[in-house]
C-alpha cells in the first residue's frame, strides 16, 4: 500500500504579502483547532460527554488557510470532521464546547452535536454527516449570491472520500455552467475511513477531477498554511470576480483514527511517523521563527490565550443547562404546533 | 367567477408571488424553455428571465442541494421535479438535509423552499407513475400538501411559498386540466369533476392543516386526496341515490393533518373508508387508520376499511394498471362493505 508522502507536495513557506496580524491570527486559529480537539479527546475519557467526534488533528492548515482568504460574510459548508472549519470561521469556542456537552447554551442548542456544528452568524451553513452533502448546498449559496447580487463567495470543505458521491459531479457541472462563485476544497487526508484513495478512485490526482467540467484545479501542500492561503485567495478572488468555480486539493494527513478511539490499524506506524514530522503547526512555527516574523514570546502568548479560552469554554459549557426531554419539539418546524402525532 | 385549470392556478400562484417577492425563484428540468413538462410554468422564463427561472441539467440531487443552499441564504426557491418518481434521486438532500437542518442547527437554519412534483398513474409505467406521499409524510421536518382542485392549488401553493419550512406540493397529472399533457385523459375520466375551479384573481392563502368537507353526510366518512378524493366524491353522489349518505373529506395537507375534522366526522358517522393512491403497505391509509384507532376507537361501528394501491410497482398494461390503482368500483364496494359489517 502506498500513500502520498509529505515530501511530494511539501512547499516552502511564503510570507510575502501576509502581514503580521494575519500570521498571528492564522497561528492562533490553528492552535485553537488543535487544542480544542485534543481537549475533547480527554473530556470524552474523563466526563460524560455524549456521542462521538471526528478529529482533524494534522489538518488544521487547510481550514485556517482557506478561511483566512474569506470575508466574514462568505459562506462555508463543512462535514463530520468540522470543528476546525468552525474555528477557522471564528465560531466561538464556548458555544462549540457547550454543544459538545449537549447543553442548551450550545451553538446548536444541543440538537446537532459534534457532527453538525454550525453558526449561521459566521456564514457556517452547516456541517453534514453525509460527506458530500455540503457540495451542492455551497453551490446553492453561490447561486444565491449571484441572484441577490451580494458578491459573496461560498466554500465547500469535503474529504477525498466525498468526491465519489454523485452530487460532487452534479454540483460541479452546474457551478461551471453558470460560473458560480464557489471554491471546492478537497481535504485529502488520504483515508476515507479505512480506504486509501487509490483503492476507491480510478483517478487519484484529485484536482483534475473537475476537468470534465472545465473547472481549473490545483494540488497543494495542505500542511502549509501560507501555501493554502495563497492558493485559496487566488481561487476565491477569481470566483468573486465572476470567473467561476475552482477545485483545490489540499494534501494533508489525518493523524488520528477516523473517529474517537478508532485505532486506524489499516495504516502503518512508519507512515504516521513520516507525516508527524510535517505537522502543520510545528512547521508554521519554525518557519515564522526562522524568518523572524514572530517570536517565542508571541507563541507563548497565543498558547496561553488558547489555554484560557478552552478553560473558559469548559466552564461556560458546564454552567449551561442540560438539553431537556422536550427541547427537540422547538426545532422540527418553525411552528411547533405542526409536529403532530397519533399518541 | 373565473374558472382556471389546476395548472393555470398553480402558475398564477407562482407568478403573483414572484412579482411580490423577488426572493422567489423557480428551478427544475425544462421549466423554462419548455414551460415545464406539464406546461405549469408556461411563459415564466420570458416573464422573469434566467436569474429567476433556472432550467437545470438532469441532476435532481444536485439542484435539490442548490435549492437548499439558496434557501439557507436568503432566497425562497420553488424546485420542480418533473415526475415525483425522480425525487428518489434527490432523497438524501430532501430527507437528510432539507428536512433535518432546522433541528440539527438548533433552529438557526430555515429552509424556505417549495418542492413541486407531479405524481399518479397515467399509463406511463412504473417509473413515472408512483404516488410518493407516504415517504414524505414519514419525514419529520417536511410539510406535505396535496391540492385536488385549482382553488386549493393556488391557495396552498401561495401558503407554501410564504412558509419557512420545506414544503412538498404533490400534484396529480390527471388533475392538471385540459390544457396540459394528460389533460385530455382527465376529461375522459368521469370520476374527476371540476369542483373548485372557481379561482379568485387576487392572491390568497389556504392555511396548512385545514381539511375540507367536500360533501356532508351521515352514514360513512370517506377520506381521500387528489384523484382519490374525486373518485370518492363521485361514489358519494352515486350512493346518495341508493339512500347512503357519505361524508367526503379532503385533508388537503397530510403534514400537518387536520385531525379534528377527520375525528369529528368519524364520531358522527361511525364508519370510515380511507382511500389513497399510494400502496397499501406502510401507506397513508395505514397512518390514518392508526389515528382513528387511537383517538376515535369507541365511536367505530365497524373496522376501518382501506382502499389503497396494490403492493406493486405501477404496471404499464392498462388492465394491470387499473387493477393496481383504486377505481370507482373499489371505493363503492368498500362503502357497501363498511356498512354491512356490524
Amino acid at each position: 500500500m502506498s500513500y502520498k508522502k509529505p515530501e511530494i507536495v511539501a512547499a516552502p513557506f511564503d510570507f510575502k504579502g501576509i502581514n503580521k496580524t494575519l500570521l498571528k491570527t492564522m497561528y492562533l486559529r490553528m492552535v485553537r483547532a488543535r487544542e480544542f480537539e485534543e481537549q475533547l479527546y480527554y473530556l470524552f475519557l474523563s466526563t460524560p460527554m455524549p456521542g462521538t467526534m471526528h478529529q482533524a488533528t494534522g489538518q488544521e492548515a487547510v481550514a485556517v488557510g482557506v478561511a483566512s482568504a474569506l470575508n466574514e460574510d462568505d459562506y462555508v459548508t463543512s462535514n463530520h470532521r468540522g470543528h476546525g472549519h468552525c474555528i477557522a470561521k471564528d465560531v466561538q469556542l464556548d458555544v462549540m464546547m457547550a454543544e459538545m456537552f449537549a447543553r442548551r447554551n450550545g451553538v446548536c442548542k444541543g440538537m446537532g452535536g459534534s457532527m453538525h456544528l454550525c453558526d449561521f452568524n459566521r456564514g457556517m451553513l452547516g456541517a453534514f454527516g453525509i460527506v458530500g452533502a455540503g457540495i451542492p448546498i455551497a453551490t446553492g449559496a453561490a447561486l444565491s449570491s449571484v441572484v441577490r447580487g451580494t458578491n459573496q463567495v461560498a466554500v465547500s470543505f469535503f474529504g477525498d472520500g466525498a468526491i465519489n458521491e454523485g452530487v460532487f459531479h452534479e454540483a460541479l457541472n452546474m457551478a461551471a455552467l453558470w460560473k458560480l462563485p464557489v471554491v471546492y476544497v478537497i481535504e485529502n487526508n488520504q483515508y476515507a475511513l479505512s480506504m486509501p484513495n487509490e483503492l476507491v478512485s480510478a483517478v487519484t490526482d484529485l484536482s483534475t477531477r473537475g476537468s470534465s467540467y472545465g473547472i481549473p484545479g490545483q494540488t497543494i501542500d495542505g500542511n502549509n498554511v501560507t501555501a493554502v492561503y495563497k492558493a485559496a485567495k487566488k481561487a476565491v478572488d477569481s470566483a468573486r470576480a465572476g470567473k467561476g468555480p475552482f477545485l483545490l486539493e489540499c494534501i494533508t494527513y489525518r493523524m488520528r483514527g477516523h473517529a474517537r478511539f478508532e485505532p486506524a490499524s489499516y495504516r502503518n506506524k512508519e507512515e504516521v511517523a513520516q507525516w508527524e514530522k510535517f505537522d502543520p503547526i510545528q512547521r508554521f512555527k519554525h518557519a515564522l521563527l526562522e524568518e523572524g516574523k514572530l517570536t517565542e514570546a508571541d507563541f507563548s502568548a497565543i498558547d496561553e490565550q488558547v489555554e484560557k479560552e478552552i478553560e473558559q469554554a469548559i466552564a461556560f459549557a458546564e454552567a449551561g443547562e442540560h438539553v431537556g426531554a422536550q427541547d427537540y419539539l422547538r426545532y422540527i418546524y418553525e411552528d411547533q404546533t405542526l409536529v403532530g402525532g397519533v399518541a | 367567477m373565473r374558472q382556471l385549470t389546476l395548472s393555470e392556478a398553480m402558475r398564477e400562484a407562482m407568478i403573483q408571488e414572484m412579482e411580490a417577492d423577488e426572493r422567489v425563484i423557480l428551478m427544475g428540468e425544462d421549466v423554462g424553455r419548455f414551460n415545464g413538462a406539464f406546461g405549469v410554468s408556461q411563459g415564466m422564463l420570458d416573464k422573469f428571465g434566467p436569474k429567476r427561472v433556472w432550467d437545470t441539467p438532469i441532476s435532481e440531487a444536485g439542484f435539490m442541494g442548490i435549492g437548499i443552499g439558496a434557501a439557507l441564504t436568503g432566497l425562497r426557491p420553488i424546485i420542480e421535479f418533473q415526475y415525483a418518481d425522480f425525487m428518489f434521486c434527490a432523497m438524501d438532500q430532501i430527507v437528510n438535509e432539507a428536512a433535518k437542518l432546522r433541528l440539527m442547527s438548533g433552529g438557526q437554519a430555515s429552509v424556505p423552499l417549495v418542492i413541486r412534483a407531479p405524481q399518479g398513474a397515467t399509463g406511463r409505467a412504473a417509473q413515472h407513475s408512483q404516488s410518493v406521499e407516504a415517504y414524505f409524510m414519514h419525514t419529520p421536518g417536511l410539510l406535505v400538501a396535496m391540492p385536488a382542485t385549482p382553488y386549493d392549488a393556488k391557495g396552498l401553493m401561495t401558503s407554501a411559498m410564504r412558509m419557512n419550512d420545506p414544503v412538498l406540493i404533490l400534484e396529480h397529472k390527471l388533475l392538471y386540466g385540459a390544457a396540459s399533457p394528460g389533460g385530455g385523459k382527465a376529461l375522459s375520466d368521469n370520476t374527476i369533476s371540476d369542483i373548485g375551479s372557481d379561482v379568485p384573481q387576487e392572491s390568497y392563502i389556504i392555511p396548512f392543516g385545514q381539511a375540507i368537507i367536500r360533501k356532508e353526510g351521515a352514514d360513512v366518512t370517506l377520506i381521500g386526496t387528489l384523484v382519490m378524493m374525486h373518485r370518492a366524491l363521485a361514489v358519494a353522489f352515486e350512493l346518495e341515490k341508493e339512500g347512503i349518505s357519505c361524508e367526503v373529506i379532503d385533508p388537503r395537507t397530510i403534514v400537518p393533518l387536520d385531525e379534528e375534522t377527520i375525528l369529528n366526522s368519524v364520531r358522527k358517522t361511525n364508519r370510515v373508508v380511507l382511500v389513497s393512491e399510494d400502496v397499501e403497505r406502510g401507506g397513508v391509509c395505514a397512518e390514518l387508520s392508526a389515528l382513528i384507532m387511537a383517538k376515535a376507537f369507541d365511536y367505530l361501528d365497524a373496522p376501518v376499511v382501506t382502499v389503497s394501491a396494490k403492493n406493486s410497482p405501477v404496471p404499464f398494461g392498462p388492465a394491470s394498471e387499473k387493477e393496481v390503482i383504486p377505481q370507482y368500483d373499489d371505493i363503492k364496494d368498500a362503502v357497501h362493505r363498511v356498512l354491512r359489517d356490524d
